[in-house]
């Protein structure tokens, strides 16, 4: 058994754009796929990200938290049921530096999925993944499925809402 | 370009936007910085949790720096990689880094990180990185 993609993929949608000023809107990550093959996100230029006040390019750490972000939600399409998973650990190989003005769109996949850890990898890149800028492996730990339980059902009763507003509180999801 | 003096430490964090909008400053010694709570680091709002990348991209400016710090000339490091390993998860208060220059070659450097928030002995991460430097 494993967690539903559609479903994640709302998931993630709803984690992310949740709050109007955590760290994924202050970056403008985007959530675009994710699919068996794995996740694609993207974060558009923005000058607050600039590292490089000369050169106009964004800084390593903004690419770090969207690959970070987009290994995680690949770690998490390989759980039982809708969750997260913490970070273990992270690598990030900076190949060359993004052009200033470009979107950034990043490619993450699930490669290993065991009892209690998740190994993904994932590019960034401006469209051509053959010529990325960065490279990142990053391990994730898959805590019990109950912890998640109270997220999961604030969810639920979101995505129920929206699907029938006025009979909202009744019923589960079949 | 030395930036060991305070005041012209926080003139050049000012000049870099994505520190600008972390909240990074200097803790008054060398290789020693802070990154305020602001709701823009958080990345898991029920906990309430920071962005393990925003830890990530402090730890790298807090390397970035130190490197300038210990520069003489105007030469710019740039990032090969670095590795963060996620030890807490990052609570929603004032964090705190310590830097380590290891090795200062002629092209290579490697800075070790530590980020920790309550207590220097509990570490939330540990991070390294590698830096080239082109004349």
């Amino acid at each position: 058994m494993s967690v539903d993609l559609e479903e994640l993929f709302r998931f993630s949608k709803a984690l992310i754009n949740e709050s109007e000023d955590d760290h994924f809107h202050t970056l403008g990550i985007q959530m675009l796929a994710i699919t068996e093959k794995g996740v694609r996100m993207a974060m558009e230029y923005r000058p607050e990200l600039v590292g490089d006040p000369d050169t106009g390019v964004i800084h390593g750490g903004a690419i770090t938290s969207l690959l970070d972000t987009c290994c995680g939600f690949a770690a998490a399409s390989g759980l039982d049921e809708l969750g997260l998973t913490p970070t273990i650990d992270l690598r990030i190989d900076y190949m060359c530096s993004a052009t200033p003005g470009e979107t950034i769109y990043a490619d993450a996949e699930l490669y290993r999925s065991t009892e209690f850890v998740m190994f993904t990898r994932a590019r960034a890149h401006h469209g051509d993944p053959d010529r990325p800028i960065a490279c990142a492996v990053g391990t994730f730990f898959r805590l019990a499925p109950d912890v998640f339980e109270p997220l999961r059902a604030r969810f639920k009763a979101c995505t129920q809402e929206e699907r029938n507003p006025v009979a909202g509180e009744t019923g589960g999801e079949q | 370009m030395s930036f060991f003096d305070t005041e012209t430490l926080s003139r050049q964090i000012e000049r870099v936007p994505y520190a600008r909008m972390l909240g990074i400053a200097s803790c008054g010694e060398p290789g020693r910085f802070v990154l305020p709570a602001r709701k823009s680091n958080i990345g898991n709002p029920t906990l309430p949790a920071l962005h393990g990348g925003a830890i990530a991209g402090f730890m790298e400016l807090s390397a970035m720096i130190t490197v300038l710090q210990g520069e003489e000339t105007k030469r710019i490091p740039k990032v090969i990689d670095i590795s963060i390993d996620y030890l807490r998860a990052g609570r929603f208060v004032e964090t705190y880094s310590r830097c380590k220059l290891n090795y200062l070659g002629r092209r290579m450097l490697n800075v070790s990180v530590v980020a920790w928030q309550e207590s220097e002995d509990l570490p939330i991460a540990t991070a390294r990185a590698q830096f080239l430097v082109k004349d």
